[in-house]
């Protein structure tokens, strides 16, 4: 028995993903709208003082860019769970990993991506000085993949669960924490003027190694969680 | 070969563990006792108190040996866990998410009791230093992994997913560890670290102690916890049955 | 091609049917027989390899093509779509004319099972048996040799029946075989088939072969 070429079949799914985002393009602003409204919160919350917002604008961003991601992760293979698809690509013979890459991927561009563009509003917002923002735009750029890469191991694990959803915010909120605290550090250092080129490296070591073992342990999840 | 097999085989059989942890438990609950009485002797009594911290420092037989139970029974659950993904032992899962009940125990008790002890030293209950800030994310990567065990039907297929969660959290804690380390370096300066730079060897002896009195109690701890495990797993069969019949017969003693 | 000595699978540390065994060769189909509930949809997801049995051995010459009760239809991709995604994922390898050629087999496809008037419409807006013949159309598109089919005819009209046993036939005849559940009232008719039956017993199912 033959099947498609890898390539072939990853493009086909890319795709797909896109054609899919395209038909639910209104489901795919709840997240980012859900971004805009946490950060909102904080100057009503904490109030609107210009050096407060200044001082925990960093984490404040950071944490609602961490909370929208796993929002829309948990659709990431809810749908292809319930209706089948899942099981034929288990079964298709394609690597289980790859695909799973590929799935991640296409999320990360229609959900990962947005909330980078969104991100100098936010900057806005909690007054994050001038020299934050470039940072603040690299740090999203490197960490939301992590986002993705991490949670989608979440994911797989919760999609055969009733409420996964609830569950899949327990999982992956302790695995978010290195990733938190060196991003914020990160543009805080810039904004204090300070070296910042060693959180974003490390950052980056994490991505690459999210990538290389991520979607082994997403394979692993899915196949357990259509058995 | 044929009789490493056999034996290797056998520890995987289900009443034969029962029967054989049975033997175990006594052993490991004096031994727990034991080493606990004269630890906590040595801790509370003959030990000097501190230069500094006076008589509170000696909540520190409690709170490090529990700290550390807390890291090493994650360590071990994922161990366990990886044994029982890879070669579907099912004693291996049983073991695996009986531990984690005690791990997060101990989590919990290093967090209360270095609570306890920051009261009198810090004058707080609660300081964001980097250990405690590190076992609180770890008591959170333990309820991940039970509250994902429970949240599964089918008990094998539930304990595959906490293995696999468990494996993801032990690869991810030394990273948290020393993330957490350098941001609370960052943060506050190193004015707040909870115990002395050297330790003196009438201070050291009663720590270690408690830390193999605690191996004991989780040693004793995990095997009654798994042989409840599976008596209830597999209640439908004639091993299990037998065993429950003789327990009725005994007047319910065990 | 396939063979089967005591297979066993177990859920809640019990067996879902009791020990399987049976020989398949090439050409030949397997007919299951038994009540609902009986184990048959668990049986033929251990043989497709998503579910681990727990006893026995499954000795199988070449990955298999299942198609279960979930149709594997996006609602929101149209048929012709949905079907060309499946092609380019799992489909025969084609390598010679590109997507051009896809295009043509997809077609193709479309027509034989029936659904050239909806092949543009919504998978959300389609009945319930053309969701089914949509399903049997990777049938027609993956040239896999052993066929896991559980109750295929559910559903199906008389012409989507004929279609079907009409796909059957070629693919025996060209050296494939099928191993196919049913509930008893739909069945294939004309067909040479080993039969067997499950049935329920108290915890769990009994294999009679005919």
């Amino acid at each position: 028995m033959s099947r498609p070429a890898l390539s072939t079949a990853f493009m086909a799914l890319l795709r797909r993903d896109f054609l899919l985002a395209y038909r639910r393009r209104a489901e795919l602003l709840q997240p980012l709208v859900f971004l805009l409204v946490v950060v909102t919160l904080f100057p009503l919350g904490v109030g609107p003082s210009p050096q407060l917002l200044a001082n925990i604008a960093p984490g404040v961003i950071w944490i609602a860019a961490l909370l929208a991601s796993v929002l829309s992760l948990d659709s990431l293979f809810r749908s292809d769970y319930e209706d089948g698809t899942l099981e034929q690509m288990v079964l298709s013979g394609q690597p289980l990993a790859l695909i799973a890459l590929a799935r991640i991927v296409a999320h990360w561009l229609v959900a990962g991506l947005p909330i980078v563009i969104l991100s100098p509003v936010l900057a806005l917002w909690m007054n994050l000085p001038e020299e934050g923002v470039p940072v603040l735009l690299k740090s999203l750029v490197i960490g939301t993949p992590v986002l993705s890469l991490i949670g989608a191991i979440g994911a797989a694990l919760t999609v055969s669960l009733k409420r996964g959803g609830q569950l899949l915010s327990l999982l992956v909120f302790p695995l978010y924490v290195p990733l938190l605290i060196l991003a914020t550090s990160a543009v805080s250092s810039a904004v204090a003027g300070l070296p910042y080129n060693g959180q974003l490296g490390l950052i980056l070591a994490g991505l690459i190694g999210a990538l290389t073992l991520a979607p082994f342990a997403t394979a692993t999840a899915l196949k357990l969680s259509l058995s | 070969m044929n009789r490493f097999m056999l034996f290797f085989h056998k520890t995987g059989s289900p009443p034969w563990f029962y029967g054989f942890a049975g033997k175990l438990i006594p052993w490991l609950w004096a031994g727990f006792i034991i080493l606990t009485a004269i630890g906590l002797y040595m801790g509370l009594v003959l030990a000097p108190p501190d230069y500094q911290q006076g008589e509170s420092v000696r909540i520190m037989y409690v709170h490090v040996p529990a700290a550390w139970m807390s890291m090493m029974i994650y360590a071990m659950m994922a161990v366990m866990g990886f044994i029982a993904l890879v070669w579907r032992i099912r004693i291996m899962e049983v073991m695996m998410i009986s531990s984690a009940p005690i791990g997060a125990a101990f989590t919990v008790i290093a967090l209360v009791s270095g609570s306890m002890w920051g009261r009198p030293t810090w004058g707080t209950y609660w300081v964001w230093d980097a250990r405690m800030t590190s076992e609180l994310v770890l008591l959170f990567l333990y309820i991940g992994v039970i509250a994902l065990y429970n949240a599964y039907d089918e008990p094998r297929k539930a304990a595959k997913a906490a293995s696999l969660m468990a494996i993801v959290g032990a690869v991810n804690l030394p990273i948290i560890h020393f993330s957490v380390l350098w941001w609370n370096t960052l943060h506050q300066g190193s004015s707040f670290s909870a115990d002395g730079s050297s330790i003196h060897a009438s201070m050291l002896w009663p720590l270690l102690l408690m830390a193999f009195a605690f191996k004991f109690y989780y040693g004793a701890n995990l095997l009654s916890r798994a042989r409840l495990r599976l008596l209830k797993q597999d209640h439908r069969k004639r091993w299990a049955q037998e065993v429950i019949a003789e327990g009725l017969l005994a007047g319910g003693a065990k | 091609m396939l063979s089967v000595s005591n297979l066993s699978f177990e859920r809640y540390f019990e067996r879902v049917f009791e020990p399987v065994s049976f020989e398949l060769g090439a050409g030949s189909l397997l007919l299951v027989t038994g009540a609902n509930g009986c184990g048959k949809t668990t049986l033929l997801r251990v043989l497709a390899g998503l579910l681990e049995h727990s006893e026995g051995e499954i000795n199988c010459d070449s990955r298999p093509l299942y198609a279960g009760h979930n149709p594997a239809i996006k609602d929101d991709l149209s048929v012709e779509e949905n079907i060309r995604f499946l092609m380019n994922f799992m489909g025969q390898r084609d390598d010679s004319g590109g997507s051009d050629s896809n295009s043509g087999l997809c077609q193709n496809v479309i027509e034989i099972i029936g659904l050239a008037p909806v092949a543009q419409q919504e998978g959300r807006t389609l009945s319930a048996g053309q969701r089914k013949r949509c399903s049997l159309s990777r049938l027609l598109f993956c040239d896999e040799a052993l066929w896991l089919l559980d109750e295929p005819y559910s559903n199906l009209d008389h012409e989507g029946i004929v279609m079907l046993d009409d796909i059957l036939k070629d693919h025996l005849k060209g050296g494939g075989s099928c191993v196919m559940t049913t509930h008893g009232s739909l069945r294939p008719e004309g067909f040479e088939l080993q039969e067997c039956f499950m049935t329920s017993g108290r915890y769990s199912s009994e294999w009679q072969a005919a």
